[in-house]
């Protein structure tokens, strides 16, 4: 088991399995292919990152350094946890992105989303944490690989 | 109850708690459950009273935004000005489509157009004409000022605002831009303190001419990623005033920043206001130093991927003007266009070939000269988003040529300079 401590910004416990990106999520990419077809759940169609590129995201945790791409991000995630197919956890290992950022507000405050979001766990959380592994997610911000 | 990090005063606190209603308390919920995310310290005043929205389009997919938007309109919420906004998605008129692209577009793509933009009118757009990425053009006049404080999302838009006139914002998403102008707050963090506008790279231009402004923005953009860069020797080339061929390269330059990587401030010595105040007072100590000169820029424009399915392929469509082109670029590409066309022997552009500009710049244009002249060359002028164009799956088939890296960077099209581009056009390559 290994441990890391993370900065909350939404807070939750769970347990569930890891997706590991790591390059930047792009959002818009990863989601609109779910999000187009009213999928019940989000399979990866951003073809240009092989990490988590046709992988049932729904419910993970998904493990990333920060998002990337078009401004429409926050609303893509709003969008995924309003339909309840996002991931459940976004667990970032660098300072959370502006994007990012809006779309976890956005979706606690305007769809009630239960969805956890943490940030700066570190290089090595990234680095150490692989996609299957199960993920121990704590209110505080500790992230266990069990 | 979200317990807000930041420092409220005691009328921010009233509208957090619901003395507006609950609607505003969601409002101002998000604003500042996002500042704390940044550890701002505290809200401060929307200073320029005309906001711009990255949102310009109806995709059907984005069934959240609609009913945000439902809420706001339903409490009769307004923006405290008003607000200019990114082009929209389609224009069947002045664009090329087959009637499956129509389809799709319509039928598929942005369902929720009209009753988005009936949304847009109740919280109070500019008016018909808002639709453009450029919004700072003199034309649409959505211009602020030094040190104004602002709550924009559109990348391009900001860097613009924030580099070229001085003024103050984050790059927002979507959504925290209309948030911000409805409270007129922003959180205080990152641009809009004098510490996060200090430069932490120092670019130093050694070319031989004037850099193409696309490859130069891109080149920087994808060494500094998100940090400021303050870049000297371009002056030699651009001059110290900022004049309309000045403006006009540092906006496709500083969108290029913004899309290769995700710049949101650049300074530019002895052009841009606070590098003309502060000079390199805006270095920060340890800053690292970029060289550019003619053999970099060309190992950036060659490492760009050819995304065409056929990559020998010859353009079926070419788009100009990402960001919209200004009035004195339309001017340029119509003088330039006529010369390809002359040099190629030819009366007519060899590839389908789109301008795009803000509407009230196409109103000027239009009633120039110069509008009858870029007609008859074959080239269409139109006020789209070209990037939405390329939303359309179709679309991603299709060889399109653009002089935009913006464009490039976030769809299949192939980015080609200027000289190319011109080439093509005229029939030459």
């Amino acid at each position: 088991m290994k441990t890391f401590k993370g900065r909350v910004l939404a807070a939750g416990s769970i347990t569930a399995e890891a997706v590991v990106s790591h390059q930047g999520v792009n959002s818009l990419a990863t989601f609109q292919g779910s999000v187009l077809k009213g999928s019940k759940t989000v399979i990866a169609s951003d073809q240009n990152n092989p990490d988590i590129f046709q992988k049932d995201i729904t419910g993970k945790a998904l493990c990333l350094p920060v998002t990337i791409g078009s401004t429409t991000g926050g609303l893509v995630i709003q969008t995924v946890c309003s339909m309840k197919i996002n991931p459940s956890a976004f667990l970032f290992s660098e300072h959370i992105d502006s994007l990012a950022a809006s779309g976890i507000v956005l979706a606690r405050v305007w769809e009630n989303s239960p969805v956890i979001a943490i940030d700066q766990l570190g290089k090595e959380f990234l680095e150490t944490v692989k996609t299957g592994d199960q993920l121990k997610i704590d209110e505080d911000g500790t992230v266990t690989i069990l | 109850m979200y317990t807000p990090k930041m420092e409220l005063t005691e009328e921010q606190r009233g509208i957090l708690d619901g003395s507006q209603g609950p609607v505003m308390a969601s409002v101002m919920q998000t604003i500042v459950m996002f500042g704390d995310m940044f550890d701002a310290k505290r809200l401060v005043k929307v200073t320029h009273s005309r906001g711009h929205l990255v949102t310009s389009f109806g995709l059907g997919l984005l069934k959240p935004l609609y009913s945000t938007m439902d809420k706001l309109v339903q409490a009769g919420i307004k923006v405290k000005g008003d607000f200019t906004i990114d082009p929209r998605p389609v224009d069947f008129e002045n664009v090329p489509y087959s009637l499956l692209d129509k389809l799709i577009n319509s039928k598929i793509l942005y369902t929720a157009q009209k009753h988005y933009e009936e949304q847009l009118k109740a919280v109070g757009i500019k008016d018909a004409n808002a639709f453009t990425c450029a919004c700072y053009l003199d034309e649409v006049g959505n211009i602020p000022g030094p040190g104004d404080i602002l709550s924009w999302a559109e990348s391009s838009a900001v860097v613009y605002a924030n580099s070229v006139l001085g003024a103050r914002c984050n790059r927002n998403s979507g959504m925290l831009d209309l948030f911000g102008s409805i409270l007129g707050l922003a959180p205080e963090f990152g641009f809009l303190t004098d510490e996060g506008r200090k430069a932490t790279w120092k670019v130093i231009i050694k070319t031989s001419s004037l850099p193409e402004a696309q490859v130069l923005g891109s080149a920087i953009g994808m060494k500094v990623i998100e940090d400021v860069p303050y870049v000297v020797g371009l002056d030699k080339w651009l001059g110290n005033k900022l004049d309309d061929r000045a403006k006009g390269y540092l906006k496709d330059f500083g969108a290029a920043t913004a899309s290769n990587g995700a710049v949101g401030l650049y300074h530019i010595e002895g052009l841009t206001p606070e590098a003309v105040l502060q000079g390199q007072d805006l270095l920060k100590p340890g800053f690292k130093e970029y060289v550019i000169d003619d053999k970099e820029l060309e190992r950036v424009y060659r490492s760009y991927p050819v995304m065409w399915p056929d990559k020998d392929a010859k353009p079926c469509l070419c788009f100009i003007g990402c960001p919209h082109l200004s009035y004195a670029q339309l001017l340029s590409w119509t003088d330039r266009i006529e010369d390809a066309l002359k040099k190629g022997g030819r009366s007519k552009v060899a590839i389908k070939t789109v301008l795009t500009t803000a509407p009230d710049v196409a109103d000027r244009f239009k009633k120039s000269e110069a509008y009858s002249r870029l007609m008859a060359t074959g080239a269409r002028l139109a006020c789209i988003c070209p990037l939405m164009y390329t939303s359309n799956p179709l679309t991603k088939k299709r060889p399109i040529a653009t002089s935009s890296n913006k464009l490039r960077t976030y769809s299949m099209a192939r980015y080609y300079k200027d000289e190319e581009l011109l080439a093509m056009i005229g029939g030459q390559a």
